[in-house]
Order: structure tokens, then sequence, then C-alpha cells
């Protein structure tokens, strides 16, 4: 009689898993990284891990249907004549006509001023589609300057110095050529069907003093009427901060690792950058330090799904949150009524992410004008306010648990951590205990 | 522009007549100078303006919109007549980084020397410095032409998208690296040439060009056929791997 060995059950390895597997074959075969849209997909600590602590008796919750609880915020109130007064703390994140097609720019536009908030240009320059139904629009200033006009700067309600993405900080953009139709070559003064390769860099200023004097400029060119707004991809959220106040900007806006972009390498999206999480205490602790907390108003964006994450973002003490992805996805995007469409392109609806390619299917990120006549600017718009409605109630409604009457009076004793590294990055307890890992420095 | 009292424009600030105002940066502000241009409407005929010691002052006349002349005495700081929509901008002195940087139309001219970044992202009009300039002249230039008489120095020209910048002199290191369809003419020597970009035939038609843009300049005694032409290879408009060591 002999003895078999039983056999194993195979086993793949954790380091090189399918996805990794896949990589290194495609790059094996293409000779070049993989570039796609979207932010970073691995798990990383986020609002997820952060838990609200409902009033009982130390605390006295608000009547959830009946009693107000205000949702109105001001941005740019520092120095700019004109701040701009949004009804609810989201607002919508720069994206870009040639990235996004013009109907979906109209439907942002929509969506957004029925919900009394506002865009956000981006790297394609301003479209009538955007001004003309947004009725308050974030002009972005990026390093391309592509598009960028004083006529524009003006007809801005407020101005964005966009200096990194969360999904990029420090990294440039790749838009490939087949995107660049004859409008969007002509918005960006380059031949048709190149492949764009964004600048990383603003051309005319090299550090902070130059950005102090770049703002000035901005200012007296309008009349010191616009706030300006200064965005950074979090990655050393206290220094940067700290000197984008000392630039002179109104507000700051801090996009995390999970923010978006149109399109960047896949390696970069997701080794470059901090969770959104983790950047907002080292902004806010910045502001507080400098005594400018509340005077420059603070946005956080990178992964905002819903109204808890709205309420815990600005519990941990931002003003306002902004979306990107989230709203894409409100208009259409990788909707999985067009999933034989996205089977074509060798993916699923969630997972589609190669915005940059132009062939996307919900006819958002493209300028396929078969494809673009996919989405009913109206009805998306529509979309998008609902969207934004419910984010809102939602946070409301956690608000009011925690018996404030402003979801600005949620603070960060309403929160605890279910995991360490939430504790530690949100500096709230770990859930059950008074411990804030890190409590004395972050 | 008539000779100014400037005891008179000391005394108020500033002094008005029909045709031309002064503006003394040592007696009102540069708020107040900017406004008093912005606030200009076509047709005014406060056509002829005139900044007095500006003594490097940053933003000078930034984002004029109406076709009038200024006359900047002395020297000025960043971002002189930054977004110029028209306006023809002397400045009798040097200026700092970024002058005339995002110019739409209208001319800049600087009598002295430039700092760095001279005409960045500019998309039209013409800015001429009789002196150097320092590195990056026309980064990222989108249509703007550019005179320099002097030199000028490294990374001039970086990403350059369009328009023609015109160098009498010597270009420093790295000249035109990554430039799209950005023309330039270089009279010396280039210190060396960035990716994709290299020296170019030139044709009739660009001799014909750069006569013009130096007539246009008030340079004289110097020939177009002097020039060297320099612009992109386009071999690096599409990404390819193959390519990757030119970055």
């Amino acid at each position: 009689m002999t003895y078999r060995n039983p056999p194993t059950t195979p086993r793949k390895p954790a380091t090189f898993d399918d996805y990794t597997l896949s990589e290194i074959r495609r790059a094996a075969a293409t000779g070049i990284y993989d570039i796609r849209g979207g932010g970073a997909k691995r798990k990383l600590p986020h609002f997820d891990d952060l838990l609200v602590l409902g009033a009982s008796i130390s605390r006295y919750p608000l009547e959830g249907y009946r009693e107000r609880c205000d949702t109105g915020v001001v941005l740019g109130s520092r120095h700019a004549k004109k701040p701009i007064e949004l009804k609810i703390p989201i607002t919508i994140a720069g994206m870009s006509f040639g990235s996004l097609s013009g109907p979906a720019k109209e439907a942002l536009g929509r969506g957004a001023t029925l919900s009394g908030t506002s865009t956000t240009t981006g790297d394609g320059g301003m479209t009538e589609e955007e001004r003309g139904h947004s009725k308050t629009l974030v002009y972005q200033y990026l390093p391309s300057r592509y598009g960028m006009n004083p006529r524009d700067l003006r007809r801005a309600d407020a101005i964005e110095v966009v200096v990194g993405q969360g999904a990029k900080p420090g990294g440039g953009g790749m838009l490939l050529g087949q995107k660049i139709s004859d409008r969007v070559a002509e918005m960006r003064t380059l031949p048709k069907g190149i492949d764009q390769r964004s600048a990383s860099r603003h051309p005319d200023w090299t550090g902070p003093d130059d950005l102090e004097i770049k703002i000035l400029e901005l200012r007296e060119i309008t009349d010191w009427e616009k706030p300006i707004y200064v965005k950074v991809g979090g990655a050393r959220p206290y220094y940067d901060t700290a000197l984008a106040v000392k630039s002179g900007a109104d507000v700051v806006v801090i996009d995390g690792m999970q923010g978006g972009t149109a399109a960047t390498q896949e390696v970069f999206i997701e080794n470059v950058g901090q969770p959104t999480l983790a950047c907002i205490r080292p902004a806010v602790q910045a502001l507080q330090d400098l005594g400018m907390h509340r005077k420059v108003q603070l946005i956080i964006s990178g992964g905002i799904r819903n109204g808890a994450d709205v309420a815990k973002a600005l519990a941990l003490g931002v003003d306002a949150v902004s979306i990107g992805t989230a709203a894409l996805v409100a208009l259409g995007d990788n909707d999985p009524r067009w999933e034989a469409d996205y089977n074509e392109l060798g993916t699923t609806a969630g997972a589609y992410d190669d915005w940059h390619e132009g062939r996307d299917p919900a006819g958002i990120t493209t300028q396929d004008p078969e494809l673009m006549k996919r989405l009913d600017p109206i009805a998306a718009g529509r979309r998008l306010a609902n969207y934004l409605k419910v984010m809102t109630l939602e946070a409301q409604t956690i608000a009011r648990a925690c018996g404030k009457n402003s979801l600005h009076n949620l603070e960060p004793e309403d929160l605890v951590a279910l995991t360490i590294e939430a504790a530690a990055m949100a500096g709230v307890p770990l859930a059950g205990t008074n411990w804030i890992p890190g409590k004395n420095g972050f | 522009m008539p000779a100014i009292n400037v005891s008179k424009a000391l005394d108020q600030g500033h002094v008005q007549d029909q045709a031309s105002r002064a503006f003394d940066l040592a007696e009102a502000p540069l708020r107040e100078l900017n406004q008093a241009l912005h606030n200009l409407t076509p047709g005014s005929n406060q056509t002829a303006w005139e900044v007095l010691n500006p003594k490097g002052s940053h933003s000078v006349a930034v984002g004029v919109d109406q076709p009038i002349t200024i006359d900047v005495r002395g020297s000025v700081g960043y971002y002189c007549g930054g977004m110029n929509d028209g306006s023809t901008i002397t400045v009798h002195g040097s200026a700092g980084p970024g002058v005339g940087e995002n110019m739409m139309s209208g001319s800049i001219i600087v009598k002295g020397d430039a700092s760095q970044y001279a005409g960045a992202t500019g998309r039209g009009g013409l800015l001429v410095i009789e002196g150097n300039a320092s590195s990056r002249c026309g980064i990222s230039m989108k249509g703007i032409d550019i005179v320099v008489h002097g030199n000028i120095g490294h990374m001039s020209a970086f990403m350059a998208q369009s328009g023609n910048l015109v160098v009498l002199g010597d270009a420093g290191d790295a000249l035109g690296d990554s430039i799209y369809e950005a023309r330039l003419f270089v009279r010396g020597k280039v210190g060396s040439l960035g990716a994709d970009c290299i020296a170019k035939e030139m044709r009739p038609e660009h001799l014909e060009l750069l006569q013009g843009l130096l007539d246009r300049a008030g340079v004289t005694g110097v020939k177009a056929a002097e020039f060297k032409r320099y612009g992109s290879a386009r071999t690096l408009y599409n990404f390819n791997i193959d390519n990757a060591d030119a970055y």
C-alpha cells in the first residue's frame, strides 16, 4: 500500500495578488505604467472608522423633524468684499471641461444651483454651460493655466489657486490625445490630438513668498471682491495650511488621497499623499495655532459620500466639504444600466476608471458627441440636487441627535473611533476609552 | 504724454486733466491706482497715465482692459502689467518677476532688465524687454510675442505652447524644454536645448514674421537673417515609452 500526501489547497501570495500579477503582465506587455482616473481604491482609514455619539442625559438632543438645524456657511470672509454664502456646507469640486463633457458640466451647475451651493471649473477653463447654469462658480487658477483669462476671472464668484490634488500631490496630469476635440484644443491652445501633459507646478511662482504676491495680484485684478481659495493635496496639511494662511488665503481646501483626478498614474494615486481623515486635524490645528480657525475657512474633500461623512468632517473642525466622484455618480457615472458597455471595455459598472480614454458609456467623462447624448443635463442635475438634499438631511439628523442647532456646532467631542488608527488620525478617543493615541503630537 | 508737474501731483496724491492722469505711489496706495484703471470704460478720455515712485511695488497696473498708455517712472516688483488686455505699459526702469504674466493683448515695454518668468503663460500682445531677462522667460507662453534685446536665462519657453520668443543676445540652458508650437528665434548662443527642442530651418515666412516682430519692438540695425529658429521636434507629443529617456 502506497501512501500519498494529501494535496494542499493552492494558495496565491498576498503580496502578489491577482491584481498585482495582472499589472506586472500589463506593464511588461505595454512598457508604460497604467494611467487612470479616480482616487485611491485601496482601503484607507476613513470616516467609517468614526462613530457619532448621540445625546442622552449628559447631552440633550433636538427633535429630528421639528427643531431647526442650520446648514448655511459663509466662505471667504477674511479679506473678500463679496464672500460666498452657501445654503449647504457641501460644494462641488473642480472637474474640468475636457475631462467632462459640456452637458455634464451643465448638469453639475444645475444641481448645485438648485441646492444653493457652488461648482468649480477645472483645468479646461470656464465654459458657458457652466457659468450659465452655476449661480455660484469658483474659477480655478491652475499650474497649466489652460483657458485662463482676466475676463473669466471677473465673471467668477471666487478664485481657487490650485497647488495640488489629493490623488496626486506634486504631480501633473496626462490627458490622452483622443479626448482632445477641436473645442478642447482651442480652449487649451494646444494642437488637436496630442497627449496633454499638465504642469505639476505654477510657472510663475516658486514658494510661499511668491504665492503671497501672486494672491495679491489676483486680488488687485479682481478689486478685492472675490474670495481666494488655496487648494492643496493632502500631504503635509499642517504646514501647507499654515503657509496658505500666511499667503493670504481666505479659504484653504485640503484634498485627501481618496480624492479623484481625471488621469494620472495608478501607482501615484495609490501611494502618494495621506488619507482624507488624516488631513483634517493637522489642518484644523494649524488654523487654531494661528488664531484663524473659523476666520479662514477650511474645506475638506476626498471620498465624501453621505451625510455621516459630512457630519463627521464638520465635527472635526472643517467648515465645508467638497465632492467630486460622488457628484459624478449622482449624475449617472458607473451606472449599472450601462453594464454591457462597461463589459465591452473590459470592466464593470462601479470599477470603470479609464476616464481619460474618452469612451465613458455614461457620457459624462467624454467628448464623443454620441456618448454625450446619453446624459440629459436637466435630469442629471435633478439627481445631483436630490443627492445633495439627502446628504444634508442626513447630516442634520445626526447633528440634531447630538443636540446641535447648526451643523457647524458639531465638535470632536461628538465622536469616537473604532480603530486605534482612526483615533490617532482624527484625534478622538478610541470607543469605550478616553485614550487618544498621539494626543500630544501628530 | 505732456510733462507732469510732480510737486502738484505730490500735493494731491495725483493730478488729472482731460487726457492724462498721474499717480504717485509714494502718496496714493496701489489699490487706488488699480481701481482707477479698472473703473475706466470704453471711450474714456483718460487715455494717458503716469505712475510715479513705484519703488519696486508689486502688481502695478494689473488687469487693465482698456486701450490706454501707462508710463511707470521707475522699477517695479512682481507681476507688473499682469493679464494686461489692450493697454500699452512702459516701465522706465527694471521689472521684477512675472512682468506681463498671462497678458492677453496690448504691449509692455521694459526699458531695463526683467527678472524671472517674464511673460509667463501670456496669450497675446507684445512684451519687449530692452535689457536682459532672467530664467524662465516666456515659460508656458500661449500666444504672446516676446522680444528681448539682451540675454535670457535658463528654462526659458519651458512648455511654451504658442507665440514667438525673440532673443537678440544669448539664451541659457534647456531652452524650449517640452515645447509645443511656439517659435523661438535666438541671435546669439544657446546654452543647451531642452527636451524635444531642435534647431529648425529659417524659411521666408519666418524671416518675414521675425522682421515684423523686430520692427514692432523698435529694434534697428539687426537683420532677421542673423537669427536661428528653434521649435518642437514633436517627438514627445504622444507618449511613447521608447522616448522616456528624453524627459
